[in-house]
């Protein structure tokens, strides 16, 4: 049991971490014509709208939410409210977030794998991808009640110790973990894991987001020859 | 002043024939592969009729193209960052049915069947899903020669502030051919909407491309294209289009789609334009003016001035040189035979077409036409002038009706020439030609020889160096790979791919799968 925990909590991250860069640059480098978006719009619109959007806007803002509150240092909010008013937040921003990305997943889910259309034309991982994210998204709102047990917000300064320390590359990350439930530990290896299989799945497009299409001088784009 | 030269392409309709040839040439070169095998980067229409994708030149529908808002220029769509916000969810994207779901038949049913009360019937299955389908229920010419009921067919855009009732009693109906590809245009809303700026319009002949390593398949191109000739491969999840034939026309070659044209109907030239009034001129305020506006941006390649501010802008002097003789030029710009297709979408078209003549009405033609003059009322043809106007000037009715009325005086002329032995330049003084004039007309749009259709210069690689004539640029591309797709030109490419591969494998093959 030691040994798998320092095995999932300390060394696995850094695993993770380097299979999701290394794969991303190598995929980028090696085969951009697979770098895509994969939109299915096109063969269904129906449940896009509604679907998508709440889907994608829900988890975007779940992931700068374990962003912010994993990795801001105590030191930082701590003027402002107590470890335990900042579970609270967490609690209800991550309740409202992931409950909207709860239903436009399931939207989706039931379009990816009912819909013929959808589903004769979908990848092993574009379906695994999708069930992967759904059982993890349950399990981190499941870990809502399991919260409420403590609201002293211990657990959630443990866990930003953890993240913290593997951030900043220290030792003894993997102690942090050990008196956590189980729902946060089987949350933080499959979270861990989606950054394994990221960069073999459509997953890729994240890095993708077209910022730079704000910033784009002119509309229109011309190539020399060459 | 910034000088850069275009390919052209100049559909003469009024020999347009709709065999589809050209349709069914480009498909087998481009689009025969599983993904795109609903995409017609060419298709021909029969007008009037609402079209492929279903009614796609009603702009309030699918807000394609450009507007001039509060003075500047915007995409329909919506700015960048209202074009963003629909990047999960693209509300003016086309569904497949919008255009078709590809079919084929089971036709070894028709073989293979157990012996049965009724005569077995092939029925048509979804190339997508395996299944039956009912029935198709659109395509890329659904509305051949006038199929379906006038109702439907009157929805067409350019029955615009025209009292349309009258056109669908058989006495009065009308049709004619639309065959329609991507437009090449100077100002396209394809690249504008492009978050990725994967695509590019090519600074030496004009072509659009979409660079496929770099499309992100995040659809807003589709959208923006007012034309619809963009094309999402739901196989690839990139974005497709119709290429310009660019291999062949670096090569001096026309497209695929020109050369196999039967009618001879199509011209491809050389255009000198102005890169710098092309934000200025598709803004211009008026849609009705939106015609002219192009043309200014046009350049006179006999003008010497032209010719020597060209030579620095990097333009060849064999480009110059085909730029004078240009059919395209001859008939946009000299003749003005020529007109771009739908500019109030204000993306400044390259691909331009001469309208169609069509009969005298049948009243007219019983005794009482009213020439007033050599010249039958261009009024008085079975197409309306209004319903071309809406097609190909914004509605601006005159150009059309001195083209018209150009056409018809070339043919008087020339009869008189060759039957009557008459010179009858009356006929021309009243539509302002000269013989000369005339007798250049009639070669390139009557006789259209394969040489004066087509006055492609060759590609000038060795000018992408920074001195001209780099030999080693120049020679660098010689019996290296050709068109492919991902890592087609590699050396070690194989179909097994970590990063996932097809879920079809040719769903033209015609089996069902």
């Amino acid at each position: 049991m030691v040994f798998l925990n320092q095995f999932f909590f300390g060394y696995f991250p850094y695993i993770a971490m380097t299979i999701f860069l290394l794969g991303s640059a190598m995929r980028y480098d090696r085969d951009q014509y697979t770098w895509k978006s994969d939109s299915s719009q096109l063969l269904r619109k129906k449940g896009m709208l509604v679907g998508s959007n709440l889907f994608h806007i829900g988890i975007i803002l779940l992931f700068f939410g374990h962003f912010v509150g994993l990795l801001t240092p105590e030191w930082v909010y701590h003027p402002f409210m107590s470890a335990g008013t900042k579970q609270v937040m967490a609690m209800i921003a991550g309740g409202i977030f992931g409950t909207m990305c709860l239903i436009g997943m399931l939207i989706l889910l039931n379009r990816r794998l009912f819909d013929k259309r959808i589903s004769k034309t979908s990848k092993f991982s574009d379906t695994f991808v999708l069930l992967y994210l759904f059982v993890q998204l349950l399990l981190g709102l499941v870990t809502i009640p399991y919260s409420a047990q403590h609201l002293d917000g211990s657990s959630m300064v443990a866990l930003a110790n953890w993240a913290q320390h593997i951030a900043t590359f220290r030792t003894g990350a993997a102690d942090f973990i050990v008196a956590e439930a189980w729902v946060f530990k089987l949350h933080l290896v499959l979270g861990m894991s989606l950054f394994i299989i990221f960069p073999f799945t459509r997953l890729v497009h994240i890095w993708s987001v077209p910022v730079q299409y704000l910033t784009r001088s002119n509309y229109q784009i011309v190539r020399r020859r060459g | 002043m910034k000088i850069r030269a275009q390919i052209g392409m100049v559909l003469n309709l009024d020999k347009c024939i709709g065999c589809h040839t050209c349709s069914v040439t480009c498909k087998n070169v481009w689009t025969s592969r599983q993904g795109v095998e609903y995409a017609w980067f060419n298709n021909v229409e029969t007008k009037p009729g609402i079209g492929y994708p279903v009614d796609w030149e009603n702009q309030d529908k699918w807000n394609g193209g450009w507007v001039s808002k509060n003075g500047k220029l915007q995409p329909k769509v919506g700015g960048k960052f209202r074009l963003l916000a629909k990047i999960f969810a693209n509300p003016d994207l086309p569904e497949i049915d919008d255009y078709y779901e590809p079919f084929t038949f089971n036709y070894a049913h028709l073989q293979n069947a157990s012996e049965m009360s009724t005569p077995p019937v092939a029925r048509p299955h979804s190339m997508i899903t395996g299944e039956v389908m009912e029935k198709p229920e659109w395509g890329p010419n659904w509305e051949e020669i006038l199929g379906g009921e006038f109702k439907k067919r009157a929805k067409d855009y350019n029955f615009k502030e025209i009292e349309k009732q009258i056109y669908g009693e058989f006495e009065n109906t009308f049709m004619m051919y639309l065959p329609r590809l991507c437009e090449h245009c100077l100002n396209p809303t394809c690249v504008a909407a492009c978050p990725s700026g994967a695509i590019y319009k090519r600074e030496e002949d004009g072509i659009v491309l979409i660079d496929q390593d770099k499309c992100r398949g995040w659809r807003m191109c589709v959208s923006a294209c007012p034309y619809k000739k963009i094309y999402y491969n739901w196989q690839s999840g990139k974005s497709e289009k119709c290429t310009f034939c660019y291999p062949r026309i670096e090569s001096g070659e026309p497209t695929v789609c020109s050369e196999t044209c039967v009618g001879r109907i199509r011209n491809l030239g050389v255009i000198l334009y102005d890169a710098d009034r092309i934000e200025e001129m598709a803004n211009i305020s008026d849609e009705k003016d939106l015609y002219e506006a192009q043309l200014e941006i046009f350049l006179d390649p006999h003008d010497k001035a032209i010719q020597k501010q060209a030579k620095k802008d990097g333009v060849p002097d064999s480009w110059m040189e085909a730029a004078k003789n240009s059919p395209v030029y001859k008939m946009a710009i000299d003749w003005k035979v020529a007109f771009p297709l739908h500019p109030e979408y204000r993306t400044l078209p390259m691909v331009w077409y001469v309208p169609p003549l069509s009969p005298i009405q049948n009243a007219i033609e019983k005794g009482v036409i009213d020439h007033r003059g050599p010249i039958p009322n261009v009024e008085d043809l079975r197409i309306p002038v209004r319903y071309l106007a809406n097609m190909l000037t914004a509605g601006n009715e005159e150009p059309i009706i001195l083209a018209l009325k150009r056409m018809i005086a070339m043919r008087n002329f020339m009869r008189g020439k060759k039957v009557d032995n008459a010179v009858l330049t009356e006929v021309l003084n009243e539509v302002g030609l000269t013989e000369d004039k005339v007798d250049d007309m009639y070669k390139t749009m009557a006789l259209a020889a394969y040489e004066d259709r087509f006055v492609i210069p060759t590609n000038h690689k060795e000018y992408s160096g920074d001195t001209p004539f780099d030999n080693e640029i120049a020679f660098s591309n010689k019996s290296s790979c050709g068109f492919t797709f991902g890592n087609g030109c590699s050396e070690g490419a194989t179909t097994a791919t970590l990063f996932g591969g097809n879920t079809h494998k040719n769903t033209m093959s015609g089996k069902v799968p």
